[in-house]
């Protein structure tokens, strides 16, 4: 009986057997079952173990625990803040001023980024041998360096031999830039300017649901529709329409040299710019490559295919070409995003207060090492599946649908 | 065969987190490794800072000496940690280091919350700013609008926030994690302000582009005693770490130096006899775990108090620290050795 069940794994032709006369320790089943309870049970024990040598450890320190100090005062500043904070705010909201930095950062890089690989991707793919040239250099340099080194080249190669406050590069519309970054004046709402903002919101409304009507007529009747420029006037034309109509109800608070730095207007600090402009730079020369890829894995007989129906090359780029492209494009595009997240940790390099940042001086004040470690784990988990999720939902919506 | 590696590797995994890092009795474990492994400082001129070949030299470098001399007879059985602010306490409560040597504030929360013991102080120190003198600025009271540039995970931190709060001022903080990056970018502009205990802005600004350049203002804004911290609930090497510094303290005192030490173990009074170990019968030695001649060790091949200042950050350094409050208390300061019998 035996042996016989070991041919059929020789064989490769087991069956879950239903006569009942195999023997339980043969039975593929109950030994797939049986593995899967022991797995289980040895990763719950292993997990048990290790929290318990924690909890040992920790108390044989004399080491407080828990989550409760994140309610007591952080009594440090931070220099980057989207939020209100000052010293007398708690841990948690300290923690928070770190997790919207690092997003910011994030958002930005991941647009900036994609803006530039697609740019860089393409211009590699060019007739022209120059820009080809150009972009493959682009991409070889940015790609074989690693990214603490380039934000450091930023940091220190670009933004600190920039002149001091008291010299500031002065730019048109009140900017400037120095090494303690770059200074715009800040805009300052008047009564009437929530009109205008909401003029920009119908118009986005608008021009979708333009779009969408046009999209059906196209297919009912087979006329076309000028749908760029109508998106362009209703989304930007009607806000400033609507702006100037009103008497342009702002007003502008201007940066001015104080005594030791430019008070007043906005600033963004050279950190910010230096890790967001690296991170960018970094990952673009990725993306690049994988845009490059995305569009030489289109078979050159859908370009051929669609120039016999009479496409332009604009069209056959826009209808043929890049939807089949970004079904290639998006799944490793995903890696890279993770990727730029994950790296905006590099961040205390340079000073700038993610929440790596954040979270260390908070670990040092306080001792709560693993309380912390667990949270820098639990929001980095939480950013990449976001991103993840989203990207899943973009590619579905991309995704050649079979009928 | 995967069912036993997985077992094997499952069993090991146990058997890893099953041992405990930090075990209680540190100076068994001291001498059965051999050294002491102290943490300090990623390098501060005249309290830890390693040379071109990598050997070590500071107060708290000789502090940690002391210690290895008191315990193996030998200045050299020490091994450094070089740890930023930032991993300093997790490396000590991980019992990676054995002590902290590392220019650390005793404050209640690290000697509690944290799980330290602080008890002798090797360095009385204050917090102050240093500044371009081509800004123009005397007194600390006119930074309001700067950017400061400071060490992240210090007390530091926390005090430049409490003072210009207290004074209605504002300022831009700049965190870096490494002091040689914080150093820097105060070097290179980004900052007005650089500021850290008062020694060490003596002992940055010798390394600055042009140190002359750069002015430390009068004000003290906090108390910063620097000392030695141990894991709480090991008494013993408590007490070792805590009687190496006084016994370097009361050698001073008593004019004891790295020069006449075995002339004073001859001939001296019955209490430096006492403390170089020479009485009869005494068991000091033996009672903190070591052998008799421990002070004398100590004295012989690290040296007392006052020449480990000299030599350190004495007024004949570069750094040019006066011993001030840190002068013994028979002379106006605060170093105080308590009785060794």
């Amino acid at each position: 009986m035996g042996k016989k069940s070991m041919a059929d794994h020789a064989l490769g032709s087991v069956k879950p057997s239903s006569s009942g006369k195999v023997s339980l320790i043969y039975d593929p089943r109950a030994r797939g079952i049986f593995y899967q309870v022991l797995t289980v049970f040895l990763v719950a024990l292993f997990v048990f173990m290790v929290t318990q040598n924690t909890i040992h450890n920790l108390q044989k320190a004399n080491i407080a625990s828990g989550f409760g100090f994140l309610e007591g005062r952080a009594g440090f500043d931070i220099g980057q803040s989207l939020i209100e904070y000052s010293s007398d705010s708690t841990y948690a909201d300290a923690l928070l001023v770190g997790l919207l930095n690092t997003v910011q950062v994030a958002i930005a890089g991941v647009i900036t980024a994609s803006i530039i690989g697609f740019i860089i991707g393409l211009g590699r793919l060019s007739q022209n041998w120059l820009i080809a040239k150009i972009c493959q250099v682009y991409v070889e340099i940015f790609r074989n360096i690693p990214p603490l080194l380039v934000i450091f080249f930023w940091y220190k190669g670009v933004l600190s031999i920039l002149p001091n406050a008291k010299d500031s590069l002065e730019l048109p519309f009140g900017m400037y830039l120095n090494n303690r970054g770059f200074a715009f004046p800040k805009i300052i709402p008047e009564s009437g300017f929530g009109i205008a903002v909401a003029a920009f919101i119908i118009g986005i409304v608008a021009s979708v649901i333009v779009s969408r009507w046009a999209r059906q007529r196209q297919m009912q009747t087979g006329q076309q529709f000028p749908i760029g420029w109508t998106r362009l006037g209703l989304i930007l034309g009607l806000p400033i329409l609507v702006f100037v109509v009103l008497g342009a109800p702002v007003s502008f608070e201007y940066p001015e040299l104080g005594r030791f730095n430019l008070r007043g207007g906005s600033n963004i600090g050279p950190e910010f710019i230096s890790l967001y402009l690296a991170l960018s730079f970094y990952t673009a020369s990725f993306i690049a490559e994988i845009v490059r890829g995305g569009i030489k894995a289109v078979p050159k007989g859908q370009t051929e295919a669609a120039n016999a129906l009479g496409f332009r090359a604009g069209l056959t780029n826009r209808l043929v070409i890049i939807p089949q492209a970004l079904r290639i494009i998006i799944p490793p595009l995903t890696s890279q995003y993770l990727n730029l997240t994950k790296n905006s940790s590099l961040a205390v390099a340079v000073g700038f207060s993610d929440v790596v940042a954040v979270g260390g001086t908070m670990l040092n004040q306080t001792g709560q090492a693993v309380e912390i470690v667990a949270i820098w784990l639990v929001i980095y988990l939480s950013i990449s599946v976001s991103t993840a999720l989203f990207m899943n939902w973009f590619n579905a919506k991309m995704a050649l649908v079979e009928r | 065969m995967s069912k036993k590696l997985l077992s094997a590797a499952l069993g090991a995994a146990i058997l890893g987190v099953g041992a405990h890092a930090a075990s209680a009795a540190t100076l068994d474990d001291v001498k059965a490794k051999g050294f002491v492994q102290c943490g300090v400082s990623q390098g501060i001129p005249g309290f830890s800072n390693p040379d071109d070949a990598g050997n070590w030299s500071g107060l708290d470098v000789d502090y940690c000496r002391g210690i290895a001399a008191a315990i193996f007879g030998d200045a050299n059985a020490a091994k450094f940690t070089p740890l930023s602010s930032k991993d300093r306490f997790p490396a000590l409560q991980s019992g990676e280091v054995d002590v902290l040597t590392r220019n650390t504030t005793w404050t209640i929360s690290r000697d509690t919350s944290l799980g330290f013991n602080f008890r002798t102080v090797n360095y009385y120190d204050g917090q102050g700013f240093m500044v371009k003198k081509s800004l123009g600025v005397k007194s600390a009271l006119e930074l309001s609008g700067a950017a400061v540039c400071v060490q992240t995970g210090t007390t530091t931190e926390l005090n430049v926030a409490d003072y210009f709060k207290a004074n209605g001022m504002e300022y831009k903080p700049v965190v870096f994690e490494k002091e040689a990056d914080a150093t820097g970018a105060y070097d290179a502009g980004r900052c007005d302000v650089y500021t850290t205990d008062q020694s060490g802005l003596y002992a940055i600004r010798l390394n600055l582009k042009n140190p002359d350049e750069n002015m430390v203002l009068p004000e003290v804004i906090s108390k910063e005693p620097l000392g030695p911290a141990v894991r709480q609930g090991d008494d013993q090497w408590f007490d070792l770490v805590t009687w190496v510094h006084y016994a370097m303290v009361n050698a001073e005192e008593l004019g004891i130096t790295s020069e006449n030490v075995d002339d004073m173990k001859a001939n001296g009074g019955p209490e430096i006899k006492r403390m170089l170990g020479a009485e009869e019968g005494s068991k000091i030695g033996a009672d903190l775990g070591v052998s008799e001649d421990w002070a004398y060790n100590i004295i012989k091949l690290v040296g007392n108090y006052g020449e480990v200042f000299a030599r350190n950050v004495g007024p004949d350094t570069p750094i040019k620290i006066e011993r001030g409050i840190n002068a013994l208390w028979t002379k106006g300061g605060l170093q105080y050795g308590p009785p060794i019998r």
